[in-house]
């Protein structure tokens, strides 16, 4: 990073004025599509979900380049939710009835996605959510370009059983303490049992938002690792806890030789806060990959610094996400030739778009689309080797078949009109589940 | 006659041999890039196996990924910074070849252990007896039947004697893993018993589950000592974390310690002043790193004044800008320095990004060392020493300077001291700024632990308070017993009832704590208390 005299002095200006200035609105043109864009920049999610502004800013402009969206300019309207799940809510409100915009792509928690929902049912609008989360739902208004469980969580612990990942047979589920890590791991729980490990062969353990002090729990892992058995870690620890997570991992020997972990939460973003070379090896699960070559990903890569003027700013899965569910929402508004948001909502089920890493993205009629998935271990320049993939690719499946729960519900927008149908009971839930 | 014709016999015989161990070599090196990660790790354990030392750099640089394969198939060792190429085979130089006409050979995790494994077998009769003890703990923790020739070989060549116990405890068990008579067997669950670490369980617990009586039995005794023996250890192991934690609590309490405990002054911006510590220390690492990479080592201890100085500067201008108004109306106080927290917050962010920043360890902060069963790691440690330091400097400050008399005067009797002649409003200043500095001292040994973000500050804010109003306000020493309290409380309940509940149950105990002694551990007592 340099810090030259005159970015100080504009970042030191800009200090005063950046409360006063957070909602910022584009140019006021009389004729335009607006398009809401709902990710926090001060709290503590700004670290991950300024990016995701930042590259939908980049896509609209491209489209704009191209002439917009039905012979329209879009323009982009970027509210500021500060990392405060009810502030989503109040900002999400604003953006639908005063600004009046045709989509929000946004959110990147699971808490601030719940706390948005009853805002977009209300007052029926499209919401694009591009992180990977834990499933168990499928909303009408939310199309979900993140991962599904089965589209990450489950791939990721075929490879680790796998012959190539080091046939592990003993597991640490370790993970943060709020909603997507504990039902993550407790649909992994149900799945690793499902495959003959017992319950004295996994140890789950959760710690607090911003976790700092990981020296218990890493011996712990160290002691639980130590009984004759291939051992690994699936992390599902979020955001600001996996720095020192990672450093205490380094400082005390545990080397991905032994004792692999593999990160549902940890992408190139994340890594750029770190010294890699301790961590070589560990792993992450993702459905994309900055190091994967193909032209449209280099082609992206290359806008992305062009965009932001920094040749080391690094892509990630959920920025891939929101390139995804940004096409398809282009395609869908021009297939159906109005930004009518019922009228998208039934048209987006079926459009195909090309993803970065060679294949065909589809909107499925349960709002989830299809991903393939790769497993990655660490590089020393930060990047992620591809060391595994699946055979094509795998469509998303909001219902794990491994919770009792959820075992027979199906979500299908398209013929049953209901996001958690049960086959069994041949009844639509609906809203009360 | 014959006896020149067995001499010239035996010649080719040999000649025979060693062509043939060169074939061996080349074909296996030849057989690297073909194939899956899997039958990869096969070749180069066969590599290790051979026991031909020319394998060894063609394993160091698949490890290192400066392996590659050119289109015709040849194996090459490319050096990572100049280009240049060499035969993987004959070590010949092959030039400079494009970049982009190579393969990369890959290795993922389980290469790389079969590849650590291998070394550890190539390097057992190294010169070097640090290389030999690595390759024998690493044969430890491999515990492969076929290494127990190559272990009895290298065994019976050591002369050092601690070498020579690893490499036992690794012949150990590999023997427990092969099909060897039982009384073998049962000598090297004693040998592994001895050794009482974690390997020594990883290789003695699944003897423990097996089927025959007579083994099952003499694993489990051995396990049940080793696991008494680990007991003592894991208290000390605890009693270290709850020391190592307290230290970073101390850190980042310690301002707070004079700021709100000297001077009465709730400050919400301390954990930002903290936080601006961590980024001086981050911007100095990157003038080394651009500048002069040679004083890496020396990053810390040049960051450490500086972050004084900035943290410090900053705290003097909060003092005079918003808090010399608001003495006495603390609600005011908390509001006008929690906005001033936002504002720090948001303009760290602008400047330097929202994501996180990477500050690297010096080469002394990182590792561990071992005591007995107990792993000391070198960053923890260094902040321990840090924090004390700290602490001492501190108190001989307030104590045996003129300017720390100044301090306590102005803040137990401001109209008496004034009287005196002091010059309350710089003393105000002076100590504002004094706990502001040592708040910045603190962010330069978090940016060892924590992530350098501009949310640092957030998540110590709180734990700060709690150490203070814990350790009693305006006592510096209940201020170091209340962390370390906390720090090894904290510690003893995490093993038992998990991170999240040892929080909560910490916070419930403060809570109770503070009802009975609200002063806290060391309440100031006397006339100053009361007005």
């Amino acid at each position: 990073m340099n810090i030259t005299r005159r970015s100080l002095l504009g970042g030191i200006a800009a200090v005063g004025a950046a409360p006063l200035v957070a909602p910022v609105r584009g140019w006021a043109a009389e004729d335009t599509i607006k398009v809401g864009i709902l990710h926090s920049l001060s709290g503590t999610m700004a670290i991950s979900e300024t990016t995701l502004k930042d590259v939908m800013l980049m896509l609209i402009a491209q489209q704009n380049a191209k002439g917009g969206v039905l012979g329209k300019k879009l323009e982009p309207v970027v509210v500021d939710p500060a990392s405060n799940w009810p502030l989503f809510a109040e900002k999400a409100r604003e953006l639908i009835s005063q600004d009046k915009v045709a989509v929000v792509f946004g959110c990147w928690t699971s808490v601030s996605r719940k706390s948005v929902l009853p805002v977009f049912k209300e007052l029926d609008n499209i919401l694009f959510y591009p992180v990977q989360y834990e499933g168990q739902e499928s909303e009408r208004n939310v199309f979900y370009t993140g991962a599904a469980p089965n589209q990450q969580a489950i791939p990721a612990v075929d490879y680790l059983m796998s012959e190539d990942g080091g046939s592990v047979k003993r597991w640490v589920l370790e993970g943060t303490d709020y909603v997507y890590p504990r039902t993550t791991n407790k649909i992994l729980e149900a799945y690793l049992k499902s495959k003959g490990v017992a319950a004295e062969d996994i140890m789950i353990n959760y710690t607090p938002f911003s976790f700092s002090d990981w020296q218990t729990e890493v011996s712990k892992i160290k002691a639980f690792g130590s009984a004759g058995k291939k051992t690994a870690v699936v992390s599902t620890i979020n955001g600001d806890a996996n720095v020192p997570f990672y450093k205490e991992l380094a400082n005390q020997g545990i080397k991905a030789e032994d004792i692999p972990v593999c990160a549902f939460s940890v992408g190139e973003e994340e890594l750029a806060g770190l010294d890699t070379k301790p961590l070589v090896g560990h792993l992450a699960a993702w459905n994309y990959f900055e190091s994967i070559k193909t032209p449209e990903n280099e082609a992206f890569i290359a806008e992305w610094h062009k965009f932001t003027g920094n040749p080391k700013r690094v892509t990630n899965d959920p920025m891939e996400a929101h390139y995804i569910g940004f096409n398809m929402w282009v395609k869908a508004v021009e297939k159906a030739g109005t930004i009518k948001a019922d009228t998208v909502i039934d048209t987006l089920p079926g459009i195909k778009t090309p993803n970065l890493t060679g294949g065909v993205a589809e909107m499925l009629p349960n709002h989830h689309i299809t991903k393939p998935v790769y497993v990655g271990e660490i590089q020393e320049d930060g990047q992620f080797d591809v060391v595994w993939q699946t055979k094509g690719l795998v469509p998303g499946q909001p219902w794990s078949p491994y919770l009792p729960e959820s075992k027979n519900l199906v979500s299908d927008w398209v013929k049953l009109k209901c996001g958690n149908y049960d086959t069994v009971k041949k009844i639509c839930l609906g809203a009360k589940s | 006659m014959t006896s020149l014709l067995r001499a010239v016999l035996t010649i080719c015989a040999l000649l025979y041999a060693s062509v043939a161990v060169a074939d061996d070599f080349s074909a296996l090196v030849q057989a690297l890039p073909k194939g899956s990660y899997h039958a990869r790790s096969v070749v180069v354990k066969k590599l290790g196996l051979l026991g031909d030392a020319r394998a060894v750099p063609v394993l160091k640089a698949l490890n290192n990924d400066d392996l590659k394969v050119a289109g015709d198939g040849t194996v090459l060792i490319v050096n990572d910074t100049t280009g240049a190429a060499t035969s993987a085979i004959g070590g010949a130089a092959m030039g400079k070849p494009d970049p982009n006409s190579l393969d990369r050979v890959k290795a993922n995790n389980m290469v790389r252990r079969a590849i650590r494994t291998a070394i550890g077998m190539l390097t057992l009769r190294d010169p070097d007896p640090a290389k030999r003890m690595k390759a024998a703990e690493d044969a430890l923790k491999a515990a492969d039947p076929e290494q127990i020739d190559a272990l009895d070989a290298a065994i019976s060549a050591e002369r050092d004697a601690g070498v020579k116990a690893v490499m036992a405890e690794a012949r150990a068990a590999a023997v427990l893993k092969s099909d060897a008579p039982e009384a073998q067997k049962l000598a090297a669950i004693h040998t592994l018993g001895d050794r009482g670490d974690n390997a020594a369980l990883a290789a003695l617990v699944p003897v423990a589950n097996s089927k025959e009586p007579a083994l099952a039995q003499a694993a489990k005794t051995a396990l049940s000592a080793i696991r008494e023996a680990q007991q003592f250890w894991r208290l000390a192991q605890n009693i270290w974390f709850g020391l190592s934690l307290g230290s970073v609590l101390l850190l980042a309490a310690v301002g707070l310690a004079i700021t709100f405990g000297v001077m009465g002054v709730i400050n919400m911006a301390h954990g930002e002043l903290v936080m601006l510590g961590a980024y001086t220390t981050f911007v100095v690492q990157q003038v080394i790193r651009a500048d002069a990479p040679g004083l890496f080592g020396w990053s810390l201890a040049i960051a450490a004044p500086l972050a004084f100085l900035v943290s410090g500067a900053v705290g003097i201008a909060i003092e005079r800008g918003i808090v010399r108004h608001l003495y006495g109306r603390p609600l005011e106080t908390l509001l006008a320095t929690w906005g001033v927290s936002l504002i720090l917050q948001q303009a760290v962010r602008t400047i330097f990004g929202p994501d996180n920043r990477d500050v690297g360890n010096p080469g002394w902060m990182s590792g561990a060392f071992k005591i007995g069963q107990m792993q000391v790691t070198w960053n923890r440690l260094w902040i321990l020493i840090f924090c004390l330091a700290v602490f001492a400097v501190l108190l001989a400050v307030l104590k045996k300077t003129p300017i720390g008399l100044q301090m306590r005067a102005v803040t137990q009797n401001r109209a008496m001291a004034a009287n005196m002649g002091i010059r309350t409003g710089g003393v105000d200043a002076l100590t504002f700024g004094l706990g502001a500095g040592i708040a910045g001292l603190a962010g330069v040994a978090l940016s060892q632990v924590d992530n350098v973000s501009p949310n640092l500050g957030q998540n110590y804010i709180v734990d700060s308070f709690m150490v203070v109003v814990f350790g009693g306000a305006g006592n510096i020493w209940g201020t170091l017993a209340g962390a370390f309290t906390l720090g090894i409380a904290n510690k003893f309940l995490e093993p038992f009832s998990g991170a999240v509940l040892a929080k909560i149950l910490i916070l419930v105990g403060i809570i109770l704590f503070i009802q009975k002694r609200p002063r806290g551990l060391f309440a100031v007592k006397g006339r100053a208390v009361e007005s």
